[in-house]
């Protein structure tokens, strides 16, 4: 049996999944500055981060038909990629169950150690914040176990919802908020240990 | 007696995060405008926020933006 001509109704159909595929993938690399910036804290070097961006779009390109339309894309995308992440084995490390972390230290800890290495009475809280050199933070951040530092890249940096968070990182929403309240007591502790060494 | 400068250190993050309902809202922004103590250390909280976003943004190489567009399909 010989193969029938493709109808007017294929012709129609094959036309409109490609123009569907150009807006996706158009969309998919507005987001790539943002999916990046993500990528870049998530892992330990540029390189890797680079390596890890162009595998996502890589996977998305092929698999873009798994992609509901009017859904979050870049929440889309940062599945992708830490599912990527977590393929590769780099997120091996464990998260150490016990830490020196003093969790009964409030959550002006900070701020109150900060102000008492500033010389002035009663400082604004812009000098204060001076005590933190754009280094010491990026240092600060790496140097949180990756289950936390996870949230906090997501939520302070990509500025993703909890909600969005807990479907990229595949836990429940409690998970989220539980990491990201030790998290950011920990990048705090860090940042504390960072100042006191300038 | 409650200790509202403790409960407000306890809301800050929260209250960051727009996760507070509306009359722990209420609540946290009563305390701020009376309370200059905290109010600084909120907005220590709000600029240290923004301070961390701006510090660990990193933009991508011009070689890996060329990589990504080449992945397009052609058309």
């Amino acid at each position: 049996m010989s193969e029938s001509p493709p109808t007017t109704a294929d012709t129609r159909r094959l036309a409109a999944e490609a123009r569907a595929r150009v807006r996706f993938e158009e969309e998919a690399l507005e987001l790539s500055d943002q999916v990046y910036r993500v990528a870049r804290r998530l892992v330990g070097s540029r390189e890797e981060a680079e390596d890890l961006v162009q595998q996502t779009y890589e996977r998305a390109f092929r698999s873009w038909r798994q992609y509901t339309p009017g859904t979050n894309l870049r929440a889309w995308l940062l599945r992708i990629l830490t599912n990527l992440n977590i393929d590769k084995g780099r997120r091996q490390q464990r998260t150490p169950q016990t830490t020196s972390l003093d969790t009964e230290a409030g959550d002006y800890f900070l701020y109150n150690q900060l102000e008492a290495q500033v010389p002035d009475e009663n400082p604004d809280e812009g000098r204060v914040l001076e005590r933190l050199s754009q280094d010491s933070i990026v240092d600060a951040l790496a140097e949180v176990p990756h289950d936390f530092r996870d949230v906090i890249v997501l939520v302070d940096i990509g500025e993703f919802s909890y909600a969005d968070a807990a479907q990229i990182l595949d836990i429940p929403i409690g998970t989220v908020m539980s990491r990201l309240h030790r998290g950011r007591r920990i990048l705090k502790q860090n940042l504390a240990s960072e100042a006191s060494l300038k | 007696m409650i200790d509202w400068c403790e409960k407000c250190e306890e809301m800050m993050q929260p209250f960051l995060d727009g996760s507070l309902s509306t009359a722990e809202v209420q609540e946290a922004e009563g305390h701020l405008e009376r309370c200059q103590w905290c109010a600084k250390r909120y907005r220590f909280e709000e600029k240290l926020r923004h301070y961390v976003r701006v510090a660990t943004s990193e933009t991508m190489s011009p070689e890996l933006k060329a990589k990504l567009l080449a992945l397009r399909t052609p058309l």
